[in-house]
């Protein structure tokens, strides 16, 4: 029962964070949502008994991924549709 | 309104793919497998040389695939290179001032490459690994750039040139000399298959935190751009 309840809210968090990376107006914000995805992805991972993959998607997924795509939504500016403020 | 349609849209979309993905998954799960992959493996993990049965797919028994993956790796981050502007490479005023980002660093950079070394060698009988440890290791150079930390060794120059072709090169030569040994490409040779397969890790793991290190160091700094560049932190 809490496991189904604990996977239940992963995979409702994932889905969350998802549409949350693509619906933001804000770059910024776009990133951290992707990087916060990342990390339940991870978890998600780790809960379907692949702790290699959890591994790798924790450190490439969402650390070095979101490092570039920070630096990335630097240099276009937050916000995306207009020009950079 | 059309922001309220787009999101209906989506959520629309999202249903109709997990209906039918979950579809698939039915589906899949009611065909037997045909070969039974665990089962091999686990016959033949003795013969790998590791311990790990993904670290033995990896690198014994589809080190093909990892062969093209660090080459792919190592064509990226080449471009990555040839994209940058080359003053971003050398950037002395880069070192931040920050000194919770100075003291945090202190602590982290060799805990973390403590955990870079560890996730290599625990590749052999646990989940862990060449790519686990380069991302780690290129995380601990990423801070210590933003640190402001000098590594001439980023600079454009020999030794960029080694370390980015380092692990290709070394992988490359273990196939093409089984081949030339008289057997199969990439089949290690009898009882040399654990100290081959560890340094094939452990240059793959340099060579993937230099490039993830490159890719992130050579992306370009538009300073005219973006005079006030705290501003918007």
């Amino acid at each position: 029962m809490i496991e189904w309840l604990l996977d239940g809210l992963l995979v409702l968090a994932l889905l969350i964070t998802a549409v949350a990376v693509l619906a933001s107006r804000n770059l910024f914000r776009a990133v951290v949502m992707f990087i916060a995805f990342g990390l339940l992805m991870a978890l998600a991972w780790v809960r379907l008994q692949a702790p290699d993959i959890a591994l790798a998607e924790a450190a490439i997924g969402a650390g070095l991924s979101g490092v570039l795509l920070l630096d990335a939504a630097r240099h276009l500016g937050y916000n995306r549709g207009g020009p950079p403020k | 309104m059309i922001r309220v349609l787009g999101v209906v849209t989506m959520v629309v979309a999202c249903v109709v793919f997990a209906g039918f993905l979950g579809l698939a998954v039915w589906q899949i799960s009611g065909a037997p497998a045909p070969v039974n992959l665990p089962g091999l493996l686990a016959e033949n993990l003795e013969a790998s040389g590791v311990e790990h049965p993904v670290t033995a797919v990896l690198l014994n028994f589809r080190s093909y695939d990892t062969l093209l993956e660090i080459g792919v790796l190592v064509i990226a981050g080449i471009a990555g290179i040839s994209m940058a502007r080359t003053t971003s490479l050398e950037d002395p005023d880069l070192r931040t001032s920050d000194s919770l980002l100075y003291a945090l660093q202190r602590w982290f950079v060799p805990l973390m490459l403590l955990l870079a070394g560890y996730l290599l060698w625990a590749g052999s009988d646990r989940p862990g690994g060449a790519f686990q440890a380069g991302a780690v290791l290129a995380a601990s150079g990423v801070m210590m750039r933003l640190g402001g930390i000098p590594m001439d060794f980023l600079r454009p120059g020999m030794l960029l040139r080694l370390g980015l072709a380092l692990g290709f090169t070394v992988f490359l030569l273990v196939a093409v000399a089984s081949a030339l040994a008289g057997e199969a490409f990439l089949a290690y040779p009898e009882g040399f298959a654990k100290p081959l397969i560890l340094a094939i890790e452990t240059v793959l793991t340099f060579s993937i935190a230099m490039v993830l290190l490159a890719l992130f160091v050579s992306a370009p700094v538009n300073r005219a751009q973006e005079p006030e560049e705290g501003e918007r932190g």
